[in-house]
């Protein structure tokens, strides 16, 4: 037998599409890739959304998700093309021969079963073992992926493990089998951080130490780059560049890569503080009907005109809480909060039309921060028509001039939300809170879930609008590149508490308090062996104490 | 148009059938309403096509008054039904806590007396004449639009872009007509198809137990009973507004299926 493990030739993937009011007809989604694969090795599948990665994943275990059919082209497992082979076959190879890594474990898992059953499930089922044997090789996984109590973790229900030790649970459910193969699939980009790097690093241990190979798939080019052995980028179902991680890491080739290599090198010199901050946040402790504990707990923090403040932290530090309670949808029990100075009713109805221009909110997800039934000029507009009764002509040469703005013009103002991109969405969103001409926009996690080089075109363009219109951010996000490329100041935010606050250069140079040092070395560079030398640095620090 | 599947076309028909029939009765009717022609129960001939009824009116004049009486009467509670439902309904979901509670709760307890029995009761009580009918049906069926659309509406109401317009400052009002209603219409439009054949099959009930539209007026439910008992001796008067009301009920279900699938998301708006 050969060493090649996969080889895909001229793979092409096709798909129906349904727009509306239109006939259904085919598209083509993956336009002819190849690669090989030899046994144990990685080869990284890297590209934004729509790049055709998840499907090609899928496609060498023969399958299509959703609709995707297979059209052309060779794939070939273990010297055998699969895509030729009947369907008993098949049945063996998923599950047996190769198996998948889903990107979100919680969703994956029957929150019905216990964990263990559903790891050794396709071990037994394949008869590659009995369920005697699954369960201790099931067991020594959970060991190896560093769960805590190995033995006995198999016994919970899939609701009682964290996020982290899920995703390391779903690892363990795919190698339990033995593959030749594991399809990892965004197996990270759903967890912070600082758990991501325990979940990488045991993954990348488990492919070392059983021997797989493995496609890793992701959109995080720092993060496959600590784990893979080739590169494949791909851009709309075709190659742009494949090569070794080094050379497409430290020589990229295609300008694409180059693009996707040099992402988030925007610059932000930090502006001093002015004697009158626009926001300052007092004593804030808060906490949601029907909780009997608080969310934030004496939270102070300042934010001064035409300046960035950042909040980081982790998901549930509170930092969303926050911009809840500075817009008034949640009342704090206690302190209090002033905007341009003048004290602001805790709740939203006691407000006045002023207080709401000026404070405006920007969101997560676009796409459900507008409503689908609007066009882009009626979304852009109400706020001119509510705020400032403009009409007709006037009102037109506003929301084009907010376009132009936005860099979209005035073309798209007839379209509809489903019409447009997710970096335009979040375009016109920016463009409704600017209409109000607002002193301060609350900006909650706003490029999260956009891809690298889209996120990387909204930080600027907020960066212009802001020497523009002169306004404040309030920038929520856990994405500590993102806090450095716009923020002036930084508040670091850990269960419900500001743990470290101060100006960008303050906040970010040593002495760290452990937290920060925590979430500052957790953040995957874009080097090869960042992952060793953080583990290796944690382990030295550990030892130490 | 072009897109429309056969059985779609074949409901739409049907039902514009019923409608023109139901609009234009007096015109296309071959004799009046109530108007004695001939013999008790005679058969179909070419002076009485579908035969006389049981005191020898002809049967499809009175079917087609009778469409029109049923018609009418199930489309004018059908919107009273929608309109008060759906404005409370989304009313409950945006303004959520105590309002919620007290609307939902007594709807809960209209719901848990059925249908039937509470209308008997009232119809039982006042007098009997089609503007009551209508609005003890509409207001009757309005609890299932009302939950109907606060579930619809409670999804819509946790969007983002119904938060914005809070933060906005914006009234109710607006909150509920330009950003809940737009989003909840297609379930509301299709329901409006399944709610209009209960009505008709409702007050079929209500004139067949003798509580609904009153002789001489007739209406399918209302000839049904007056010649029930020619069934027995062989006699099928009584099947024809039986057919009538199911022809309509099956085509007003395709119309409604067509209109479901197209405007959902739950098939991926195909079909």
């Amino acid at each position: 037998m050969s060493d090649t493990l996969l080889k895909v030739r001229d793979l092409k993937i096709g798909a129906t599409v349904y727009p509306p009011g239109e006939k259904p007809h085919d598209i083509e989604i993956v336009h002819g890739v190849s690669f090989d694969l030899e046994r144990g090795k990685v080869l990284g599948l890297i590209g934004e959304s729509g790049a055709g990665k998840s499907t090609i994943g899928l496609a060498s275990m023969a399958y299509g998700r959703g609709g995707v059919e297979i059209t052309g082209g060779e794939v070939w497992v273990n010297g055998r093309d699969i895509l030729k082979s009947p369907h008993g076959d098949i049945r063996k190879l998923r599950g047996g021969e190769v198996t998948y890594v889903s990107q979100s474990a919680a969703a994956s898992f029957n929150p019905a079963k216990k964990i263990m059953d559903q790891v050794v499930e396709a071990a037994v089922e394949q008869k590659k073992f009995s369920r005697k044997e699954a369960e201790r090789r099931a067991r020594e996984l959970f060991a190896k992926l560093g769960l805590p109590d190995p033995d006995n973790i198999g016994e919970r229900y899939p609701h009682q493990v964290s996020g982290g030790q899920l995703q390391r649970c779903m690892t363990a459910l795919a190698l339990c089998p033995e593959p030749d193969l594991v399809v990892f699939d965004e197996p990270t980009t759903a967890l912070d951080v600082t758990t991501q790097i325990d979940v990488l690093m045991a993954i990348k241990e488990a492919i070392a130490d059983t021997g797989v190979g493995a496609l890793y798939i992701t959109h995080d080019l720092a993060v496959v780059a600590q784990v893979s052995d080739d590169i494949m980028v791909l851009r709309m179902g075709d190659m742009v560049e494949y090569g070794s991680t080094d050379q497409i890491i430290n020589n990229p080739q295609e300008g694409y890569t180059q693009a996707l290599v040099s992402v988030r090198s925007i610059e932000h010199e930090e502006k001093k503080p002015t004697p009158e901050p626009v926001l300052s946040v007092d004593g804030i402790t808060a906490r949601y009907k029907g909780l009997n504990f608080d969310v934030l707990h004496n939270v102070n923090v300042e934010l001064h005109p035409g300046q960035t403040l950042a909040v980081v932290g982790e998901s549930g530090s509170g930092k969303s809480t926050l911009a809840r309670v500075i817009t008034g949808l949640l009342p704090p029990r206690d302190g209090e909060i002033t905007f341009a100075g003048r004290k602001l009713s805790p709740n939203l109805k006691g407000r006045n039309r002023e207080d709401l221009r000026e404070l405006q909110m920007i969101y997560q997800m676009a796409d459900v921060a507008m409503n689908p039934r609007q066009t882009v000029g009626t979304i852009i507009g109400r706020p001119l028509e509510f705020y400032f009764g403009m009409r007709g002509a006037e009102k037109r040469k506003r929301i084009i001039e907010l376009l132009d703005e936005i860099e979209l013009g005035e073309k798209f103002m007839d379209r509809y939300p489903a019409e447009l991109s997710g970096g335009q969405k979040q375009r016109v969103c920016i463009a409704r809170s600017l209409a109000a001409k607002p002193k301060l926009i609350i900006c909650d996690e706003v490029t999260s879930a956009l891809d690298p080089l889209v996120a990387d075109g909204i930080l600027k363009l907020l960066l212009d609008l802001q020497k523009i219109e002169d306004v404040a951010y309030l920038f929520i996000t856990h994405d500590l590149a993102t806090v450095r490329a716009i923020s002036d100041s930084i508040a670091v935010m850990y269960q419900g508490r500001v743990v470290r606050y101060g100006s960008k250069s303050e906040v970010l140079s040593p002495p760290f308090d452990d937290y920060t040092d925590l979430l500052l070395s957790s953040v995957p560079e874009m080097h090869l062996g960042w992952l060793e030398e953080v583990v290796a640095h944690r382990k030295m620090e550990s030892a130490g104490n | 148009m072009k897109n429309i599947p056969i059985s779609a076309m074949i409901g739409l028909a049907f039902t514009a059938l019923y409608f023109i029939i139901a609009i234009f009765a007096p015109l296309l009717a071959p004799y009046g309403m109530a108007e004695v022609v001939g013999d008790v129960w005679e058969p179909s001939s070419s002076q009485f096509w579908l035969g006389t009824d049981n005191i020898g009116r002809d049967l499809l004049s009175r079917m087609i008054y009778g469409g029109r009486t049923t018609i009418f009467i199930a489309t004018a509670a059908t919107i009273l039904s929608f309109v008060t439902g759906s404005t409370l309904g989304f009313l409950a979901a945006v303004l959520g806590g105590w309002a919620d509670q007290v609307m939902s709760r007594l709807v809960d307890l209209i719901m848990s007396i059925p249908t039937l029995i509470s209308a008997l009761v009232v119809l039982a009580m006042v007098p009997v004449t089609i503007p009551v009918l209508i609005i003890v049906m509409g207001l009757l069926d309005a609890t299932r639009v009302y939950r109907l659309a606060r579930a619809v509406a409670v999804d819509i109401a946790v969007m983002d872009y119904v938060e914005a317009a809070k933060l906005r400052g914006e009234r109710q009002a607006w909150i509920i007509f330009r950003e809940v209603l737009p989003n909840a219409l297609s379930p509301l439009v299709a329901e409006l198809g399944l709610r209009f054949i209960f009505m008709v099959l409702f007050v079929s009930t209500l004139s067949f137990l003798g509580l609904g539209v009153q002789p001489p007026l007739a209406d399918w439910g209302g000839i049904v009973k007056e010649n029930k008992d020619g069934i027995v001796y062989g006699i099928g008067a009584a099947l024809y507004p039986a057919v009538a009301i199911a022809t309509l009920a099956i085509s007003v279900n395709l119309v409604a299926d067509w209109v479901l699938n197209r405007t959902t998301s739950l098939k991926g708006g195909r079909g």
